[in-house]
């Protein structure tokens, strides 16, 4: 699964990088800001990439290193605003390693398992320590949280990082660094064990070694990578709060990593810049956003289990195949009446939405360009009647959608 | 295979970042309304969200700020610190230049040192930040700074205000203290020390409670040590759905104490206790319904146009806040925000109801304050549920005034 | 004293039946098909919301019959549409629908009721006190809630140890394969097993809905509580699930009424308190103070000592 990544490809990667917040569109303080914060979000998901993906750890308390190393690395910060000459650059290298301090502390209890009884242990920890958190105001600052400026620090080179853009370059630094260390740790020995662990746990054990040192070594370094994150993440906001421990943000990361794709490296990472565009963007547009992630992120369970990566893949596999030709137009066929029964499903839930939670707002609304008043039955019947229609179409055409990838993986398959 | 996925990965970045860029702003005067707009505590920021609607189309169908009109962008923060900087920088960038919050003493301690961060960074483009429901006293005292602006009597002016009535009060003999365990629920429980040792020595506080920020589901618990204390009087600063879930438990647990709060009148909180609260229910606060013979006009406006069965002027604060804004840009003759803070300082108003004014030292916003309790005789009730508050006491703006430790720099 | 033992007793009792109301059901389902269900607290809510609106149109006691039926069916649903599909995946996978599936009726429910809590009293019927204890009065609705539970307790108990399908649903809670072997229809045994959980889970709902808070954040709130409960009573035993249940709900609740630290037990036995400010932090807080932080120490400590729970038949 972890390919030999040839240097030129991170070279690549480095460029793009370097060149992106210079993208017109992405030029503004959010612009970059956004970026900074995919970053961040990539770093932390590629950690949990190592667990899950890799080792086949579901872990629902990642967030506690990701946490706990952010407010190592704001007390470093604050240290640093006080007078240690440490440049700010190097702060998550305190995150890191409280991250596998923790790492190791917590994982030798709860890595003896795998499986359900790992994602209990880690629901357990998550919230006992967000919990604690809120009982120890002198680290966690209680409600508020830990501030330090980023700015207050030595100035190497005159960069004084109170500009985004410095920030985000310190963010994609490191961002190449922790990608580079954590693919090179899956290709030694250890992390193809990982692999063996995730696949066959007992074939291990009878091959002589143990799964449960195998989990305990993973687990810590995804630790310290996700402190590394929540390092970057106190520079970024110069605040790290209870959220950053706390539950929610341990299912955003598996969110992410999930609708990526578990069985990619790179899944994490498109999972990282999908969701965090998601929540920061669609909440604009609609206050639906948050079920059509549950609805997407269902979906990608339960009919795409190799998540947006796992999709890249297929199609790029399938253009070199001859049945290209017969996919192409079971997309034309099914993708009007998609779009059809998608659109008469946004109708129903953004004028459900409306009436529910924005009433004052009144019952004239646009969608789609088309104005409408939700008090009146035309749009609901016109809108369940274009999924009815839209769903009932889409699921004559599925099986010519079906038979074409069949045929395309039976070609792909026969070349060996 | 690989390096076309990676290729893949990192143009997404692009794109999405891309697909998410803003377009340009018209030329409106923008103000970022950071708030909950999901989550535990939405019901108190959409109700604020109301009042800024209303008085923002007032101001505008006025012909706006100096000849430019205003608009509201709307950012949900669900309470939380972090959420709130990160939509501090999209309100920003989105062209707001004054940032309006209350929620959560954590969430403005949080935005104000960020406030203050970006106009350091960026002369030019500095952004004031009001604040109408956060009333930690360190805004205004160790963490003042020249950007943010307090238009709601913080914990210790209306603690001073109950001071007055407990003084009065010869049934008092035993408190409790019971608050949510932050900034906020912590300051409440000091100052209640503080004033209770300068204002009636002889009372005993038999309790001093603190529980978790908007967790607890069942406060019966609480109850029970409540009742075995003996307490006669409970003094909480709890909020939203701590102080509804608070009166439920107290309700069926039968509980007859004096309720002072801060926020017992809150949306929800009255029909919670019912019948249960008539003369025992106590709220500090810039006014309530009852607080004139009649409606005032803009109350009156207010229900016409929200009509919903909990709709009414709650927030009077942010009505004075408004008003405040509309004085100050006309004495500045601009709308930059440096100058309409500038004019803001020791700006005086009146209200309809008494004289206030804006300190130049600690930008803490002096206003009537009301402590009043709840009735079934009154002309106008909360909520239609037959209830109403009336005024017990009124002090007047100048005597809310407590002394501040805020040294801040001035541009 | 003994007023303060007596009410953390009997509030502690009915938050534990409460807690077991919903767990039963969520037991039920773990134990047979290893799903780690976290719809199951959205499907609590679901009852809530549904018995509030239901009442609204016929009144309580229809209610109370009606919102279980609806969370059964939309129990099979799931299971029956969604779920099936994703046996085959693996637990993770099963765990994640149901995760998304949490996430998707929390909006659900607020697309249809929107984001405020809605003013879900206790219906007029049962809005009296049952008796009075020290001059504290207990209210009607939190008898009704312990025979409800009494109830469904006796329920599961009979229909487990007493029918026929019961036997082969105890047998299948250990041997699934072997069960389907023996030629019964252990899909159709799923759908049924997630529609009576979904039930129950429904008709904790609408008890909890006047008791709590209804309101699209309730799922998230008690969620983590029942697996709590579920673990720590142990898979496969619903007598586990109802000790574990009484346990953390007594537990907590007397907790809360416990205003002593280490600090002070320190201070009793004339051990020297830690001089750094950080140290002495972690000391004085309060046992009421870290009262909700007891199930989940509870949870990591069953856990890590025995995974099997308090009275469980196997551990995953």
């Amino acid at each position: 699964m972890i390919a030999r990544a040839r240097p030129a490809w991170w070279l690549g990667a480095a460029v793009l990088l370097a060149v992106l917040p210079w993208v017109p569109g992405l030029q503004s303080d959010f612009g970059r800001s956004l970026l900074s914060q995919m970053g961040i979000a990539a770093i932390f998901a590629l950690s949990y990439n190592l667990l899950l993906g890799q080792t086949g750890l579901l872990s629902f308390g990642h967030a506690v290193y990701f946490g706990l190393g952010g407010y190592v690395s704001a007390h470093f910060m604050r240290a640093i605003n006080a007078g240690l000459p440490v440049p700010i650059a190097l702060v998550p290298v305190a995150g890191a390693l409280a991250g596998l301090a923790f790492g190791i502390a917590f994982g030798a209890l709860t890595t003896r398992r795998g499986g359900t009884i790992f994602a209990l242990i880690s629901l357990g920890v998550g919230e006992l320590v967000h919990a604690t958190s809120l009982m120890l105001p002198s680290f966690f600052g209680g409600e508020e949280g830990v501030t330090a400026s980023r700015t207050k620090a030595p100035h190497p080179l005159g960069l004084d990082f109170g500009s985004q853009l410095q920030v985000y370059y310190v963010i994609a630094a490191w961002l190449l660094v922790a990608a580079l260390l954590m693919h090179a740790f899956m290709r030694t020995p250890v992390g193809r064990l990982c692999n063996a662990v995730r696949d066959n746990p007992e074939r291990v054990e009878f091959i002589g070694y143990n799964p449960q040192r195998v989990r305990f070594i993973v687990f810590s370094i995804a630790a310290a990578f996700a402190g590394l994150a929540g390092g970057l993440h106190a520079i970024n906001y110069e605040i790290v709060a209870a959220e950053a421990l706390s539950a929610t943000r341990s299912g955003e990361v598996l969110l992410m990593v999930y609708i990526g794709g578990v069985h990619h490296f790179m899944g994490a990472i498109l999972g990282a810049a999908a969701i965090t565009w998601l929540q920061v963007s669609l909440s604009d547009y609609t206050t639906a956003w948050l079920l059509y992630l549950g609805l997407l992120f269902m979906g990608i369970v339960a009919f795409v289990p190799g998540g947006l990566a796992g999709l890249v893949t297929m199609h790029l596999a399938a253009l070199r195949t001859r049945a290209l030709a017969a996919i192409a137009r079971a997309y034309a066929a099914a993708l009007p009446v998609a779009l059809l029964a998608s659109a008469g499903a946004i109708t129903l839930i953004e004028i459900a939405y409306r009436r529910s939670t924005q009433p004052e707002a009144g019952t004239r609304m646009k969608l789609f360009w088309i104005p409408m008043d939700t008090a009146k039955p035309w749009p609901w019947l016109a809108a369940a009647a274009l999924l009815a229609v839209g769903a009932a179409a889409l699921l004559r055409l599925w099986p010519r959608v079906s038979r074409a990838w069949a045929s395309a993986g039976e070609e792909l398959h026969g070349r060996g | 295979m690989r390096e076309i996925l990676h290729r893949i990965g990192k143009f997404c970045l692009a794109l999405a970042a891309l697909l998410a860029a803003v377009p340009a702003a018209a030329d409106t005067l923008k103000i970022g309304y950071i708030d909950p707009l999901s989550g535990g505590a939405a019901s108190a920021g959409l109700n604020a969200q109301k009042h800024m609607v209303f008085f923002i189309d007032q101001i505008n169908a006025a012909g706006g700020l100096n000849g430019q009109k205003l608009e509201l962008l709307s950012y949900d923060n669900k309470v939380n610190p972090q959420e709130s900087l990160i939509m501090l920088k999209k309100a920003i960038d989105e062209g707001a230049r004054i940032i309006m919050q209350g929620n959560g003493s954590s969430v403005a301690l949080a935005l104000t040192d960020a406030v203050l961060k970006h106009n350091e960074r960026n002369p030019g483009k500095e952004v004031l930040f009001f604040n109408y429901a956060a009333i930690d006293p360190a805004l205004t005292n160790e963490k003042c700074n020249f950007w943010h602006f307090r238009f709601d009597a913080d914990v210790d002016m209306k603690m001073a205000a109950f001071g007055d009535v407990i003084a009065k009060d010869k049934d008092i003999h035993k408190v409790y203290l019971i608050n949510q365990d932050y900034s906020f629920g912590k300051a409440v429980a000091a100052a209640a020390h503080r004033i209770l040792a300068a204002k009636r020595p002889d009372v005993q506080i038999v309790g001093d409670e603190l529980h978790p920020l908007q967790k607890v589901q069942d406060f019966s618990p609480y109850v029970a040590k409540i009742k075995a204390s003996g307490a006669d009087t409970v003094i909480t600063g709890n909020w939203s759905n701590d102080m509804l879930l608070l009166f439920k438990a107290g309700k069926d647990a039968g509980l007859k104490v004096n309720w002072f709060t801060y926020y017992g009148g809150g949306l929800g909180s009255v029909p919670a206790i019912g019948k249960d609260g008539v003369g025992y229910l106590k709220q500090v606060t810039e006014h309530h319904k009852n607080v004139m013979p009649t409606l005032l006009p803009e109350e009156a406006a207010f229900e016409k146009r929200f009509t919903d069965k909990s709709d009414e002027l709650y927030y009077w604060r942010v009505r004075n806040m408004f008003h405040m804004l509309q004085a100050a840009a006309k004495k500045a003759k601009s709308n930059d925000p440096v100058k309409i803070a500038k004019a803001l300082e020791g700006l005086r108003m009146d209200t309809p109801l008494g004289p206030s004014e804006m300190r130049a030292d600690n930008h803490q916003y002096l206003q009537p304050l009301f402590v009043s309790t709840l009735s079934d005789k009154t002309k106008y009730d909360v909520e239609k549920s037959g209830l109403g508050f009336k005024t017990d006491e009124k002090i007047a703006a100048a005597d809310t005034a407590m002394p501040t430790t805020c040294k801040m720099t001035r541009p | 004293m003994r007023e303060i033992v007596a009410f953390s007793l009997l509030n502690g009792a009915v938050y534990g039946l409460l807690l077991f109301m919903l767990s039963s059901g969520l037991t039920l389902i773990f134990s047979m098909m290893g799903v780690l269900n976290f719809a199951h607290a959205s499907v609590f809510m679901l009852g809530a919301y549904f018995s509030w609106q239901i009442s609204r149109w016929i009144g309580f006691w229809p209610a109370l019959v009606v919102a279980p039926l609806l969370c059964g069916l939309i129990g099979a649903a799931i299971e029956r549409y969604g779920l099936r599909g994703v046996h085959r995946q693996g637990h993770v996978a099963e765990i994640l629908f149901t995760f998304g599936l949490a996430y998707v009726i929390g909006e659900l429910v607020i697309m249809g009721w929107g984001r405020n809590p809605i003013e879900n009293r206790v219906p007029a019927v049962i809005d009296f006190a049952a008796f009075r204890v020290f001059g504290t009065s207990y209210p009607f609705y939190k008898v009704l809630m312990t025979l409800i539970s009494v109830g469904m307790f006796t329920f599961l108990y009979l229909a487990f140890k007493r029918t026929r399908v019961g036997l082969v649903i105890q047998a299948a809670l250990t041997h699934p394969q072997m069960v389907g072997a023996l030629g019964h229809d252990v899909p159709r045994l799923f759908v049924l097993v997630f529609a009576i959980g979904s039930a129950l889970a429904g008709l904790a709902g609408v008890i909890g809905g006047f008791a709590l808070l209804t309101e699209p954040n309730m799922a998230a709130a008690l969620g983590p509580i029942v697996f709590v409960v579920v673990v720590v009573g142990g898979l496969g035993s619903i007598p586990g699930a109802f000790v574990a249940s009484m346990l953390i709900g007594i537990v907590q609740t007397f907790a809360v009424a416990v205003d002593y630290s280490l600090m002070d037990l320190l201070r009793t036995l004339g051990a020297s308190v830690p001089a750094s400010p950080f140290l002495r932090e972690v000391v004085s807080v309060k046992l009421a103070q870290a009262a909700p932080m007891i199930p989940y120490l509870l949870l990591v400590l069953v856990l890590i000592v025995r995974p099997r729970g308090l009275m469980g038949t196997r551990e995953t």
